[in-house]
């Protein structure tokens, strides 16, 4: 029963594994060695892909790894089993809140809550700006500087497209980076 | 009573397709489509949902739908947006399986994905902003975030440590030194 293995195996990774998509992947390797599913190499391949399609990191990587394992049932078997764990905790985490959301312990918590949150952002945010901005043999991609600062004046100080839908300003940076060859290739 | 879980399922399942590059990317989208589109939630909210999502398991985008979602239209509510988020990505890797290891070869997805990860930037930077205003409202939030933002860009320590650490404190100084019984 492939199908209930993929839940169970899924199930674990979404269960244990904490601090967003990435964390899943030494779940994935142990699942990869235990099961034979799939290689390290396809591993590999997955991370790619899932980086380059739209959605949450960790569950392109379930959704992949389930198709290529079981077809569409397998895809949809692995994704529900990922987040069946994260709804069941979520949803109890919730209620305890709304529980005790006027106790001056919960508030207070979230007093701290609020700014760590934004750093961790911040921090997360950082990262992401290093790897975009400079290369991997150490030169640094101006290109990419030039569009940030442009895309910044357009996001934050003009009147007329501050307000647009952040995703325009993703259709058209994808077009800038086709049109200017950004990644060289 | 459907109406609104199909809004809820649809609206999840447009910041889905439209998150590009993890879970801190969908954020400026949930900005956008959550807190100032529909009014689901405030800054602050999510500020929230954010923080527990990175402490609790699995994936934070999923949780912080899980969150949204509930708040909408209850435990129901929480499931059908958790569905959305992930609908796209079930559709768009399934069609796209057959090709995928190709596909992420193909210059001009690298090349647009290139172009994508500068926005991507822009818009977290924009997104933090937004959060920073309503988050660091006086000296002592101020000292958190610089004290967690060092830690974590120096330490390989996990997030659910820190987030603990700023909840602990947070009670800290709102309760425990306010027993006197000063008002702010």
């Amino acid at each position: 029963m492939i199908y209930l293995r993929l839940f169970w195996e899924f199930f674990k990774a979404g269960l244990f594994a904490v601090g967003g998509g990435m964390a899943t992947l030494p779940f994935l390797y142990d699942i990869s060695d235990k099961t034979g599913w799939f290689t390290r190499a396809q591993l590999a391949d997955m991370i790619a892909v899932s980086e380059s399609t739209p959605g949450p990191i960790g569950v392109n990587m379930a959704t992949y790894v389930g198709f290529i394992t079981g077809g569409v049932p397998g895809a949809l078997t692995a994704t529900i089993g990922l987040i069946t764990p994260s709804i069941i905790i979520i949803l109890i985490v919730a209620a305890f809140l709304q529980a005790f959301r006027d106790s001056r312990y919960v508030t207070g918590a979230f007093y701290g809550l609020r700014p760590a949150s934004t750093a961790l952002i911040t921090a997360a945010g950082l990262v992401v700006v290093r790897e975009t901005f400079v290369l991997t043999d150490g030169v640094f991609f101006w290109q990419g500087l030039l569009l940030a600062a442009v895309l910044l004046v357009f996001t934050r100080w003009v009147k007329a497209t501050k307000n647009w839908h952040p995703i325009v300003f993703i259709g058209i940076s994808a077009l800038v980076g086709v049109v200017f060859r950004f990644a060289g290739a | 009573m459907a109406k609104r879980l199909w809004e809820l399922f649809f609206t999840f399942a447009k910041v889905g397709v439209m998150t590009f590059g993890g879970g801190y990317a969908m954020l400026p989208i949930l900005q956008r489509e959550v807190v100032e589109n529909k009014g689901w939630a405030t800054e602050e909210e999510l500020a929230d949902w954010f923080a527990i999502g990175q402490c609790t398991p699995g994936v934070i985008a999923v949780n912080t739908a899980t969150f949204a979602g509930r708040k909408v239209r209850g435990n129901l509510g929480g499931v059908v947006a958790t569905l959305g988020v992930v609908f796209p990505s079930l559709v768009i890797i399934s069609l796209l399986a057959g090709v995928i290891t190709t596909f992420a070869e193909v210059a001009w997805v690298k090349n647009a994905f290139a172009g994508i990860r500068v926005c991507v930037c822009v818009l977290i930077f924009n997104a933090v902003v937004k959060l920073w205003k309503k988050s660091v409202v006086d000296k002592k939030t101020l000292a958190l975030y610089a004290l967690i933002l060092l830690a974590s860009l120096l330490t390989d320590w996990s997030p659910a440590v820190f987030v603990v650490f700023a909840a602990l404190s947070g009670i800290v100084l709102q309760v425990v030194l306010r027993k006197g019984g000063e008002a702010e």
